[in-house]
């Protein structure tokens, strides 16, 4: 061998070398080129950013599946991630008929939060909130959990007693709880206004473990989790009827054809009444509207999820610094993503009798989303009468910190027939036999709860 | 939304309260559980035209049937609930 071809054995050598230190660095693609990771993003960096792929398919709808979710919002898609994750149901489609997460999931205030009082919610809840801690290595996606605390202020001595045994009751549950004095809620928010004469704040009860998430990524983490896992998710396809034969489900028709399943879910919130109506249910739901809104970003003024206990009013602040905050139902049925002005007019007063300083505050946008409102305040998870039929509604507007334990119940009862512990008393006949799960105690009254 | 109402003419709808939708007749005493639920708990929930009772409880007090789309607020029509 001479020396020149020495030489060339050796650059071979060190170019296979360098690429294999190349492939090792940029590595977690080599087994799972969807991965995202530090190295990952270092990788298409290096080669310019023109590799980044779609993060789901586009698939043509199946003729058949063992499973269909109705829904491709938070929940909805949530319930395939862990139908194909924890259960092994992979033959699964998502059923949408806008685009993925068009629905409530992009339109709440994006708290999350565990702090109930009754125990069928208290546990299911918390639950929601461990796997919120733990999402975001779960579906290998940057969700922006943030538990930055949610603080309910009180305003009387007999609301602060009702905050204690609340407290107490999460505690017992293993949640945490802290009841804060007027002046250490002062040091949390100096901005707000703790001494308005009608509405003194007294104090206030803390979950520092609640929070905000980032919405949008909550449907698209778990679009691509499920998406990476085999569940079709089947956009711009609207169900516009559910085959039911001899009381058994049979699939869903479609504006691209009939879907054939042998287990159907709905998870479609504000629309539940109409789509179950296709199979003939008539159910304990009302569909109403609830506004949000967003100011224009500030610096930081507000570092925790605080909620006003004399008005209905809550509010964060953005990691861009705009103020999220909303208020009540407008309290009559709606099928509009728009609300009326009367609630926009309540919902800033509330904010500046708290917060003066938002006064001068100007207000980019303002929106409307659809709530599936129950007749006792709670969600139903639970089978239906008809079989291979299951239900997944009434999240009236507290729907999105559900998002993860909502999927994880609506997976396990859907895989197995039977609903787990957590969403028990989550029962579709409650209303008949009368074990609501009532937390104001207001009843069938959906425009109050 | 703006509510004419019959004896005020058209106002706001800040001045009228609602209870929701109109109900149907209310079940005999001893009707059967069922019906009782029926009546209490279950709702049609449309998507369109839908009969609702409200109440100008800032102006004349009187119970109204408001026939209202729920998709765009529209208002179809306007009656006294005691006819």
């Amino acid at each position: 061998m001479d020396c020149l071809s020495i030489a060339a054995t050796g650059a071979a050598m060190s170019c296979c070398f360098g690429r294999g230190w190349l492939a090792v660095v940029v590595g977690v693609g080599l087994d799972d080129p969807m991965k995202y990771s530090a190295l990952a993003i270092l990788r298409h960096a290096l080669t310019g950013n023109r590799s980044w792929k779609p993060v789901w398919r586009q698939p043509e709808p199946r003729a058949a599946y063992d499973t269909v979710i109705v829904g491709g919002g938070g929940h909805g898609l949530a319930t395939a991630h862990y139908l194909a994750k924890l259960h092994g149901i992979t033959d699964v489609a998502v059923v949408e008929k806008g685009y993925l997460g068009s629905g409530n999931v992009g339109r709440n205030t994006t708290i999350i939060r565990s702090n109930y009082l009754l125990p069928g919610n208290t546990h299911f809840y918390e639950h929601s909130m461990k796997l919120w801690e733990g999402l975001e290595q779960d579906i290998n996606y940057n969700a922006m959990v943030s538990q930055r605390g949610v603080l309910n202020l009180c305003h009387s001595d007999g609301q602060r007693d009702a905050y204690a045994r609340r407290g107490n009751a999460m505690r017992i549950a293993g949640v945490d709880a802290e009841l804060l004095d007027a002046a250490q809620v002062k040091a949390m928010l100096p901005l707000l206004n703790t001494d308005n004469p009608r509405f003194p704040v007294k104090g206030g009860l803390l979950q520092r473990r609640g929070g905000t998430v980032r919405h949008d990524a909550v449907a698209w983490g778990y679009a691509r989790a499920a998406d990476s896992r085999g569940v079709d998710l089947l956009q711009n396809t609207e169900v516009i009827g559910i085959r039911v034969e001899g009381g058994r489900v049979r699939g869903v028709e479609t504006t691209r054809g009939f879907i054939a399943a042998k287990r159907v879910g709905l998870a479609v919130a504000g629309n539940t009444s109409r789509v179950a109506a296709m199979a003939g249910l008539r159910l304990p739901i009302e569909s109403h509207v609830l506004q949000a809104f967003v100011s224009e970003a500030v610096k930081p003024m507000i570092d925790c999820v605080v909620t006003y206990g004399a008005g209905h009013f809550y509010v964060s602040q953005s990691d861009k610094g705009g103020l999220v905050f909303g208020g009540d139902i407008d309290g009559y049925n709606s099928y509009a993503q728009r609300g009326g002005l009367p609630v926009v007019e309540d919902v800033m007063e509330g904010g500046v009798q708290l917060f003066p300083a938002m006064s001068r505050l100007r207000y980019l946008r303002q929106w409307g989303g659809i709530m599936d409102m129950s007749m006792d305040g709670s969600p139903i998870i639970d089978r239906t009468p008809v079989e291979g039929l299951f239900l997944n509604c009434g999240w009236c507007y507290g729907g999105f910190k559900a998002t993860p334990a909502s999927g994880w119940c609506f997976a396990h009862t859907i895989a197995t027939g039977q609903p787990h512990a957590l969403n028990a008393e989550f029962r579709l006949d409650r209303f008949a036999t009368g074990a609501v799960l009532d937390e104001k105690g207001v009843g069938a009254q959906p425009n109050q709860h | 939304m703006m509510i004419p109402c019959p004896f005020c003419g058209a106002r706001g709808s800040a001045e009228f309260a609602t209870v929701g939708s109109k109900p149907p007749p209310r079940p005999a005493p001893d009707a059967p559980p069922e019906a009782w639920h029926d009546y209490v708990n279950l709702r049609d929930n449309p998507a369109g035209l839908h009969d609702e009772l409200w109440q100008h409880v800032h102006g004349c007090r009187q119970w109204l049937v408001v026939t209202r789309d729920t998709r765009n607020h529209a208002i179809a029509a306007v009656k006294a609930a005691r006819a």
